[in-house]
């Protein structure tokens, strides 16, 4: 399977998704107006990973900014990531944000209550 | 004759102004927009937490635009591009406003007033509860925003959203709305 990378943007964010390693990294910001054509091929690949993922999955998101139109695709993919957790396979979400940044705590926390894996939040300093 | 526009401008233009525009709000005029306010020395030396703060509602409200504003009445006194909109972020003492306008059909009226009126009478436990069960329930809407747009700014901010809706002309009104961010 292929690895997706993208380099950030202004407005969307860095992006790597390796099969290889089972890791999946989202940073940076992520404010575009057409969210979904900017979503839809990584949640493509994770329907493809989902089929035979690894024993172990990682996900760090490391997001600066996030639109609402984005969060309801950031949730898509936390929802293909709870379906392989489902299965079996093992997957830990790593929710960073900054210590004073409430907002992105709070977002961290809504995800929390919706979807069932294995949710950590880890506060940086700035 | 309608609705007086540049009195409204004149109006939002009260405090140390950061941004303004006036015209069609596209993509790239979206861009040109937040390159603007974050290079903004006002928002540079602001503490971290109010300028993400302040720059993840202007998203928010200038992509509000985006997504719902029409092209305007040729009744005014405006340039007749698509998507026509007005954004002004402004630091007025102890805190940011964020203002916007725009003309909207008559038949839009209760929609808008229904749903501000709704989201500002909810308290912020409310809040959080039915941001969570729209996120988690509900799909994406055509225009993409999920109906979350101004749950996210009056949980964001704190503060109720303040509009007005001016008459225009049988067809039209003008939606002004003010976002505040102490």
């Amino acid at each position: 399977m292929e690895t997706i990378i993208r380099e950030g943007s202004p407005k969307t964010p860095y992006v790597k998704l390796d099969s290889e390693k089972g890791l999946i990294e989202i940073k940076g910001r992520s404010i575009p107006e057409n969210s979904v054509e900017f979503y839809k091929p990584l949640i493509d690949w994770l329907d493809k990973y989902g089929t035979s993922p690894l024993n172990s999955t990682s996900v760090n998101v490391q997001l600066e900014y996030f639109n609402t139109s984005s969060s309801k695709c950031i949730l898509d993919i936390f929802k293909k990531l709870e379906l392989i957790y489902k299965k079996g396979s093992k997957v830990q979400i790593n929710w960073y944000y900054e210590e004073d940044d409430e907002d992105m705590f709070e977002a961290g926390e809504d995800y929390q209550s919706i979807i069932n894996i294995p949710f950590t939040m880890i506060e940086m300093e700035e | 004759m309608g609705f007086d526009i540049d009195k409204w401008y004149s109006q939002k233009m009260q405090g140390e102004v950061i941004l303004r525009y006036m015209g069609e709000v596209s993509a790239d005029k979206i861009t040109e927009a937040l390159d603007g306010i974050e290079s903004s020395l006002n928002l540079k030396n602001e503490k971290n937490k109010t300028r993400k703060k302040v720059y993840n509602v202007f998203v928010e409200c200038i992509q509000n635009l985006f997504h719902h504003v029409d092209t305007p009445p040729a009744t005014a006194s405006v340039d007749l591009v698509p998507k026509f909109g007005v954004i002004i972020l402004a630091r007025d003492s102890s805190f940011y406003r964020i203002s916007t306008g725009n003309f909207v059909r008559l038949e839009k009226v209760s929609i808008i007033r229904d749903r501000i009126d709704q989201v500002n009478s909810l308290s912020d436990e409310e809040l959080r509860s039915i941001y969570r069960d729209i996120l988690g329930n509900e799909g994406i809407t055509l225009k993409g925003g999920g109906g979350l747009g101004m749950l996210d700014i009056v949980r964001k901010t704190g503060n109720k959203l303040e509009y007005a809706l001016y008459p225009h002309d049988d067809e039209y009104v003008f939606f002004s709305m003010d976002v505040y961010i102490s």
